[in-house]
Order: C-alpha cells, then sequence, then structure tokens
C-alpha cells in the first residue's frame, strides 16, 4: 500500500501550508472550485461568499449528489474527503432551515462549504450523499434525529442518537424548548398559558423550576398572592 | 418430531413441548427478520451447525465497549456476519445547551465530551471562537497551547494503550501508562485547579498563566516518558500474542478510510499521511520540526504503532515549545473579550461596569459562522460556530472524530472473529462521551 500524500494534486513548487493570520472577517480569495462548478452546474449554483476565510457557496438541494459526485470525481477537484454534514435553523423565523456539507480535497488541500437553504413549507427532505460518500451514513442520521430532515436514497435512515420511539420531536430545531416538551417545567408552563387563572403556589413553580418563564403580568400577580397571603 | 438435538446452545434453547408430551430443547435460531425462534427439526435429522445464527449482544455496560456502547453481532460459530452497532445512551444534547450559553460558558461543555482530550478541546473551541470574534492570540498563549495540546494528545494516547492492553490481555502496560498519566494530571492541577474537567482556556486567553517551577515538573514528565513508552515498546511490538491479536484486524485501505471519512490515527494507520496540524496548520505548528506517522496496512497493529510514535513525536514538539516559550502577556489586549484585572475591577468604577457587561452580557461576535479543525488524539475535530451578532450563538456544532471513525466498525469487523471485535472496536479509540455528545 503506497502512502497517500495531501495536496500531491498542487504545483511541485507549492509552499506548506502555513497557520492563517489577520483572516479577514468578509472578503479574501475564493475557492476556485465556485467557478468550476459554477460552469459545471450553472443553474443549481447560487451566490457564494467568502467568511473568515472560507468560502460558502449555495446550491440546489435537490442537485446535491450530483454535485459532490462530480467534485469528488473529477480530477480538477477531487474532493475526496466528506468532513460534516450539518443543518441550521436560525433564531431569525424569516430565515429558512439550512443543510450545510464541508467537503475538502485532500490533494489540493481545500475546504469548500456547500449550503442549501430549505423551503419553509415544503416537506424537509434532500437527497443522501452516502452513495457518494459513506461517512455521510451516520451524519446523516444524526441530522435527521435532531433535525428531522429526511435523507432520500439513505440505506439506513434511523434515529441515531435518541431512541426508535422517541416521540418529542427534534431536538435542535429551534421550536423544540431546551428542557424537552414532556419535562415537568414544560407541561407546567404549557398549562398556565393555556389557563392563566390556575393557581399554582410558589413552591409547585420553583420545584418546576418554572418561574422566571412566565409572561411578566402573571409572575406579578403570582408574587402579590404569595405576599398577601 | 424433535429428535435429539446435539447443539452448543443447550443453556440458551428454549423449552417446547414435543409430540409426546415431554419437555424437549429446541435450538435457537435467527430468522432473517433477526427475531431469535424454536426452530423445528425433521425426524432424526441432526440440525445443521453451518447455517445456524446467533444473535450476541455485547453493552451497552461492559468492559470492552470502553463506554456505553452496544453492539449487536450476527454470529456464524465465532464468526462475525453483521455488526449492528447502537450508540445515544449518553447523548446530552450539549449542541442544543451550547444555543443556550454565552460562548465564554460552552468551555465547560467541551471538557465533558472527549473527556480525555479535555485541555485540547477547550483550546480548540477558544480557536474556532476566536476566528468568529476575528482575534490573534499573543506569542506567549500559542506556545503554552501547542503544550497543552499536545500533552492532552499524550495523555489520551496512554490511556487508549494501557486500556486497549487490558482489553487484550496484558495488564502490566496499563499500570505503566496509568502512572505517567497521573504526571500530566498533576500537571494540570497545579496550572489551572482541575485534572480532568481543565476549562483552561478562553476567548483570547488562557485562564492562568504557569505557576512557578511548572516547567520543571514538565521536563521530568519528558524524560521519565521515553523510558515507559521504550518499556511498552519491547513488551508489547514484538509480543507474540499481542500481534497475533492484532495484525490483520480490521484492515482499512487508504481509499476506503478517505471514503468513510475516518481521521486521526486510524486515517494515517491506513496510508494516508494527512494530519490537520501539517495540512490546515494552527498554532504555528508548521514552524515545529516532528513527522507524520504513517501506517502501510491500516490494520490494529498499525494503529497501535501509528499511537505509539506519535506519543514520541509530541514529546519532540513538547520540547522545541519549551525552548521557545517566551514572555510577555497572556491574554489579548482587547476589552470585548478579556475581563479587567481583579485588582482594577474592584477599586475603578469602569472596570467594575466593563467586568459586569462582560459577565452578564457576554462578548459579542460579529455575525458570521467558522469551522476551525484541529488534530485531536482521536482524529479531525473541528467547532462549526455560527452566530447571528448576539452573545449566543446560533449553532454550535461539534465535527466528531470518533463518531465517523465508530460508523467504520461494521464494516471492519465483519468476517472477522467474536473476539476480534474487541481489539477492533479497541483500535478506534472511542470515548462515547465524544460520540453521543
Amino acid at each position: 500500500m503506497s502512502v497517500v500524500i495531501p495536496g500531491a494534486a498542487l504545483p511541485a513548487n507549492t509552499p506548506d501550508p502555513v497557520t492563517p493570520r489577520a483572516v479577514p472577517h468578509r472578503g479574501g480569495e475564493a475557492n476556485p472550485s465556485v467557478e468550476a462548478l459554477r460552469a459545471q452546474f450553472s443553474a443549481a449554483i447560487g451566490r457564494h461568499e467568502v467568511m473568515w476565510g472560507e468560502t460558502t457557496v449555495w446550491i440546489d438541494a435537490a442537485q446535491v449528489r450530483q454535485i459532490v459526485l462530480w467534485l469528488r470525481d473529477d480530477p480538477a477537484q477531487q474532493y475526496d474527503y466528506l468532513v460534516d454534514v450539518t443543518a441550521v435553523e436560525h433564531r431569525d423565523p424569516s430565515l429558512p432551515l439550512e443543510m450545510v456539507w464541508h467537503v475538502r480535497s485532500l490533494p489540493y488541500r481545500r475546504f469548500l462549504r456547500l449550503k442549501a437553504a430549505l423551503a419553509p413549507e415544503a416537506e424537509l427532505e434532500v437527497p443522501s450523499i452516502e452513495p457518494v460518500y459513506k461517512a455521510a451514513n451516520w451524519l446523516e442520521r444524526e441530522v435527521f434525529d435532531m433535525f428531522g430532515i429526511r435523507f432520500a436514497g439513505h440505506s439506513d435512515l434511523r434515529r441515531i442518537l435518541l431512541w426508535d420511539s422517541y416521540a418529542e420531536g427534534f431536538p435542535l430545531r429551534k421550536d423544540f424548548p431546551l428542557r424537552g416538551r414532556f419535562s415537568r417545567s414544560e407541561q407546567l408552563s404549557q398549562a398556565l398559558l393555556a389557563n392563566p387563572d390556575a393557581k399554582y403556589s410558589m413552591e409547585e413553580l420553583s420545584v418546576a423550576d418554572a418561574f422566571h418563564e412566565l409572561p411578566a403580568d402573571m409572575r406579578a400577580r403570582l408574587l402579590r398572592e404569595s405576599a398577601g397571603g | 418430531m424433535a429428535t435429539t438435538t446435539r447443539t452448543i446452545e443447550v443453556e440458551l434453547a428454549t423449552q417446547a413441548l414435543g409430540a409426546d408430551g415431554r419437555v424437549q430443547r429446541l435450538p435457537l435460531t435467527a430468522d432473517t427478520s433477526g427475531a431469535v425462534m424454536p426452530r423445528e427439526l425433521a425426524p432424526g435429522a441432526e440440525p445443521d451447525m453451518g447455517s445456524e445464527r446467533m444473535l450476541i449482544n455485547i453493552g451497552p455496560q461492559h468492559p470492552a465497549t470502553h463506554g456505553v456502547l452496544r453492539l449487536v453481532l450476527e454470529l456464524d460459530g465465532e464468526t462475525v456476519i453483521r455488526c449492528v452497532p447502537h450508540i445515544g445512551y449518553l447523548h446530552c444534547g450539549f449542541e442544543k445547551i451550547g444555543e443556550y450559553r454565552q460562548y465564554n460558558q460552552i468551555i465547560p461543555w467541551t471538557d465533558r465530551e472527549d473527556y480525555l482530550n479535555s485541555m485540547g478541546n477547550n483550546i480548540a473551541y477558544a480557536l474556532g471562537a476566536e476566528r468568529l470574534f476575528g482575534i490573534e492570540i499573543t506569542p506567549r498563549c500559542t506556545v503554552l497551547r501547542v503544550i497543552a495540546m499536545e500533552l492532552s494528545r499524550i495523555i489520551s494516547h496512554l490511556v487508549w494503550l494501557g486500556t486497549t492492553a487490558v482489553d487484550m490481555g496484558a495488564f502490566t502496560p496499563f499500570l505503566w501508562t496509568f502512572q505517567e498519566r497521573e504526571t500530566v494530571y498533576n500537571l494540570f492541577e497545579s496550572w489551572v485547579g482541575a485534572r480532568l474537567t481543565t476549562s483552561a482556556s478562553r476567548i483570547g486567553g488562557m485562564a492562568a498563566d504557569l505557576p512557578p517551577g511548572w516547567i520543571d515538573g514538565l521536563k521530568g514528565f519528558l524524560r521519565s516518558l521515553p523510558k515507559t513508552l521504550d518499556e511498552t515498546d519491547r513488551m508489547l511490538t514484538r509480543n507474540g500474542i499481542w500481534v497475533g491479536r492484532t495484525v490483520g484486524l480490521g484492515v482499512m485501505t487508504s481509499s476506503e478510510a478517505i471514503n468513510y471519512g475516518l481521521s486521526g490515527p486510524m486515517l494515517r494507520a491506513s496510508g494516508v499521511a494527512y494530519d490537520v496540524r501539517k495540512d490546515f496548520p494552527y498554532l504555528d505548528y508548521d514552524t515545529y520540526d516532528w513527522d507524520i506517522v504513517v501506517g502501510s496496512k491500516g490494520d490494529v497493529y498499525d494503529r497501535y504503532l501509528v499511537r505509539l510514535e506519535e506519543m514520541r513525536q509530541s514529546v519532540r514538539i513538547i520540547e522545541q515549545a519549551i525552548e521557545r516559550l517566551p514572555e510577555g502577556p497572556l491574554n489579548v489586549d482587547d476589552p470585548r473579550v478579556i475581563l479587567p484585572a481583579k485588582s482594577k475591577a474592584t477599586s475603578e468604577m469602569e472596570s467594575m461596569i466593563h467586568h459586569f457587561k462582560l459577565v452578564m452580557e457576554g462578548p459579542r461576535p460579529p455575525a458570521g459562522e467558522c469551522y476551525v479543525p484541529t488534530e485531536s488524539p482521536k482524529g479531525e475535530k473541528g467547532y462549526y460556530l455560527v452566530s447571528d451578532g448576539t452573545s449566543k450563538p446560533v449553532r454550535w456544532r461539534i465535527r466528531p472524530p470518533a463518531f465517523v471513525n465508530l460508523s467504520a466498525i461494521a464494516k471492519m469487523a465483519e468476517g472477522h472473529l467474536l473476539s476480534d471485535v474487541i481489539a477492533i472496536n479497541a483500535s478506534i479509540d472511542i470515548v462515547m462521551g465524544e460520540i453521543d455528545r
């Protein structure tokens, strides 16, 4: 077995990589693969940006498998290493849920972030890239487990960190409460919101650790009642 | 109906009533759905041992699974036909919790994922957050972080070496390696006050500078560790039992290893000379003189050799770091992230307000995102941080190397013997805290 050397596809006089210094927030040289992608898949490639030295390119989620397959097999790209598959949901509800793929070319020492916005109304489903990178198997299962995004063509799409019968939803979604939907504090908060006149003692609320999450007027009323006896 | 059966599973077999009304034992077998069913045998027939499959459950609580990993194995005799790993028993929702914490408050959580490399995680996370804040750390901090990260690599590999030797039935190296590890934990304790959960880094610096005499203690460790490594080397590397139990097991070729996303010693043992410290350097690793350790066969034995030699390379790096350790400030001079001096905070109103605002509101990075990879003992560990300009991240993603490495265990274990699964699992160097997060 011969040793695989990263950077082997670069010209022989390429200097060794050094620790980056004073990386700019925005701007800088974009990864040359972006232009190659645009030439190959014109319609499926959206805008790109360079932030903190990393290039992000927006793609059409429906074509991700063809895109990464081409990136992996084209001799001028050779993105042979899948670093990560994940998703981002923003706090701002007007922003869409994003799929994120981090791919790396060992022969060219390049790093590229592919992003795809998922339409909010449509069913959350993107093609699986497991046929291209075996590494995607568990990573996509984790995204499914945490965000509820389905991967079409995945060989074994099951929950991975949570158990199969887990019914509370998808924890990394922003509408999922930090303590879980079925926790005592969350149930109490929901009950209070449904019936603001319900009587709960301060002790019950403090046991459930829910007092500070109540609306301000409800907190004031409870404080008055507990002070007045 | 069923006749006397000669079976190896007498104890496990289910009791059933025969046609004559007498209690009989039927051999266990698994049908294609995986369910274990008593099987009917034709009169006078011997059970066909070749087609009998047994389901074995290893874990979740078993010393050889290094935590709470559960492996469901389908065996034909002693040969593994299918291996289905189940994880998640230690899932704590670190990434969810991080979305409700300020950037500095996340550092204690990084201790608890890969708890054998807590100092390394602290620093890897701080590097990611500093990129997001656009901060350049001081020269002294850079060198101290290199020392801390390489010490973490050494203790993680020492624990790996000791526990793997125990898995294979050798107890002595465990005692040797844990004795050396103790020295490092004493050093950590005198530096930051904690042994396992160090929380040593801060955005823009470190929690504390070195106490007096610390470097002398480190030099003592650097003198004793190579002796222990040489002893372990002599004991294991040419040991017939060790070689017999590791050579040719769990082989991953270089192209398979890349496609499965393996990283760290797992990838390098398969002959891929990829190390984040060389290819995407951070903390000036490019200016140190050290070598990437590469295997040739990609089996368990090569992973052992790679990790053993990597500890020696870490010693080389630390020795150079001690030589160049500069004097000067430890933390950056940046009031956005660094607290004012304690004496000022208790005597000047402005400094007190500054302290209060930094602690209560937290530092705010500009909106943006970054992924900063580092080479942890397990492989490529990166933190992907997304900020919307507030003091808490929108997304804090850990790229867990052991998680991706473990996902290849089915590929590595299938076709090997049951006892070899233990060796293959040990060679991945899993830490369930990082896998389940």
